[in-house]
């Protein structure tokens, strides 16, 4: 979001500038309240449903927060850095755990967004001209994202079931690449079935990002290309790719706040425990707060989960907006 | 899309052949099962997976409305995120109005804070909203825990943040001659907003209502803590038909099929605007 140049439309220009600037700023300061009271709905219920409840759940983190005190949090004994001690001690299992569920998380998340927009972008450079049937494969692609996650989700856990399953019979009884049935949802192999069903239904996003992003690509810069003798791949390189930086910019960020703290996914494909080698970063602390009732080191974990996100994004942000005005989003 | 007036090479042809071809295999293949698999009586779904079905028949699309509650999962579903979209949309509608068009103190403290609670982990505010709704509850008599109302209120704060974005970037494209000619015409800003602006960007609202309704159908987390049985939505309810001993996967292929329905369709029908709206709003 780097265009602002509608913003203040009049201030640079000489000639109608000067009869109308007076006349708008006095009703510019009579409505000065206005502006407020159109975002006053927004701003309630951001309060109410996320920073109030981020501010309780920061509180909590500081509290020895167990069942016996859920009915009245305000009474649980402060612990003052207990928990976060508790987190981050590695040698002792629930830290080593959490560490743990941190590597999988990232390596996951990398690899899931990487696909995502490499399969995204692939795809939507090789539709960005006319053939028969591109309506129609456009909106197939789609529908991956468009479907409600849980429906999604359940048909791979069918499809990975041990015994009555589609890719065992095509891995196993079909193409004899295995000696045996695999499983799927338990042990090593449930973190290549998480992958999977996460790219099967993010990269329609990254697909439908980056075609929004090549319509705005002026079309001179191709003729210019072409009459240079640029061929088709090298025009892809030099003028298609570069031009998407700021759309990927947005783009991969925001694929990757969304993998990294996907829910969804992981407890439909798996239930309330994940196998260890899946065990992704929010069901891990959604475990730790809700199995083991211990809510103040579950609020522990977010916090730090949510500094690890404000420092990711942060730095990603000063990289790749050097020279460019991320400014007003 | 004006592209070289000179042919692709056959390179980028066959290549495009490949990627396609294996691209439509892996996006159809689960889409298939769900559809064919919905169409199998149990014997076919119970043994070794098979390609085509041993005989068809819609009798899982009878049984999956007595096996859960579905019809009342579906209209609590269709409330929720009814709701959600229609009050998610106005509210973004009017801040992106303010921000697009109105220079005022705490301008970017207000986007950069509502862009920032994208990046929450929905699991730090799970349990403090939970605890907050209850004792609102106790404090004020209005039930939000366990209510739809409740539920609502959660959903259209999730779709907020991405709507009020994308719509100041489409409001931004909207010239501003346009709203400023009605407001000498003697329209107030409100009226500016409704009869000039919200006409000119109803492509981006689209986009946006599409967007807020599949947020709120296809949420799980919050679903699954704050509803009850009669409250509770499909996201939830769907997970009845695993939890009994024999688990009827025809009939569970059939009721996702059935809740997709509404979404997929819905989407489809307007893609166009929310490609258009990307492109002039977010994708910038």
């Amino acid at each position: 979001m780097t265009t602002t140049t509608l913003k203040e439309p009049l201030r640079g220009s000489p000639a109608g500038a000067a009869t109308r600037e007076p006349r708008r700023r006095t009703g510019r300061i009579r409505r000065a309240g206005l502006p407020y009271l159109l975002l006053l709905p927004a701003l309630i219920l951001e309060l109410l449903v996320h920073l109030v409840p981020m501010v309780i759940g920061i509180v909590m983190s500081f509290k020895e927060l167990t069942q016996f005190y859920i009915r009245d949090w305000g009474t649980a004994p402060w612990t003052g850095l207990g928990n976060y001690k508790v987190s981050v001690d590695f040698d002792a299992p629930v830290g080593e755990a959490l560490l743990h569920s941190f590597f999988v998380t990232v390596a996951f998340t990398l690899l899931s967004v990487g696909l995502c927009w490499l399969i995204g972008t692939a795809a939507a450079i090789y539709m960005q001209d006319t053939f028969t049937g591109r309506g129609l494969l456009r909106a197939l692609f789609l529908v991956p994202y468009a479907l409600p996650v849980y429906a999604a989700v359940i048909t791979w856990v069918f499809m990975f079931q041990h015994d009555n399953g589609l890719v065992n019979h095509v891995l196993h009884d079909q193409l004899h690449l295995t000696d045996k049935p695999s499983f799927w949802l338990i042990g090593d192999n449930s973190f290549y079935a998480l992958l999977t069903v996460s790219v099967w239904k993010g990269w329609p996003f990254a697909f439908l990002i980056v075609m929004a992003g090549l319509q705005n690509i002026p079309g001179e810069l191709y003729e210019a290309a072409a009459l240079d003798g640029a061929g088709m791949w090298q025009q892809i390189r030099r003028i298609t790719l570069p031009s998407l930086r700021p759309v990927n910019q947005v783009l991969l960020l925001v694929l990757f706040l969304w993998t990294f703290n996907d829910f969804n996914t992981p407890y439909v494909l798996f239930g309330k425990s994940a196998p260890e080698a899946a065990d992704l970063i929010s069901v891990h602390i959604y475990q730790a707060s809700f199995v083991t009732w211990n809510f103040g080191t579950g609020s522990a974990m977010s916090v730090l989960l949510l500094l690890f996100l404000l420092v990711v994004t942060g730095v990603y942000l000063a990289l790749t907006s050097r020279g460019r005005r991320t400014g007003d989003v | 899309m004006s592209k070289s007036p000179m042919a692709p090479p056959s390179s980028f042809l066959w290549s495009r052949r490949v990627f396609l071809t294996l691209l439509t295999g892996f996006v159809l293949v689960p889409v298939y099962v769900m559809v064919s698999s919905s169409l199998k009586p149990l014997a076919d779904v119970t043994g070794k997976f098979r390609w085509l079905p041993s005989g068809l028949t819609i009798r899982p699309y009878i049984d999956i409305w007595s096996t859960v509650p579905l019809a009342r999962y579906f209209a609590n579903s269709l409330i929720v995120a009814g709701a959600a979209t229609v009050c998610s949309v106005v509210i973004a509608v009017f801040a992106a109005y303010a921000v697009s068009r109105y220079s005022f103190r705490g301008k970017r403290v207000f986007t950069v804070t509502v862009l920032s609670t994208q990046m929450f982990p929905g699991i730090l505010f799970l349990l403090p909203l939970f605890l907050l709704y209850v004792n609102i509850g106790n404090a004020t008599g209005i039930a939000l825990f366990g209510s739809r109302g409740g539920l609502i209120l959660t959903y259209l704060t999730f779709s907020l943040p991405f709507s009020i974005w994308m719509l100041i970037g489409y409001f931004d494209s909207v010239p501003r001659d346009l709203d400023e000619a009605a407001l000498v015409d003697g329209c107030g800003p409100l009226g500016a907003l409704f009869r000039v602006v919200v006409p000119a960007a109803i492509p981006g609202i689209v986009a946006v209502a599409v967007y807020a309704f599949m947020t709120a159908w296809g949420e799980v987390l919050f679903a699954s803590v704050m509803t009850n049985d009669t409250t509770r939505t499909l996201a939830v309810g769907l997970q009845g038909y695993s939890t009994l001993n024999d688990v009827y996967w025809n009939q569970i292929m059939a009721a996702s099929l059935v809740v997709s329905v509404p979404v997929v369709a819905g989407f489809l029908l307007l893609q166009r605007y929310l490609v258009a709206g990307l492109t002039a709003g977010a994708v910038k």
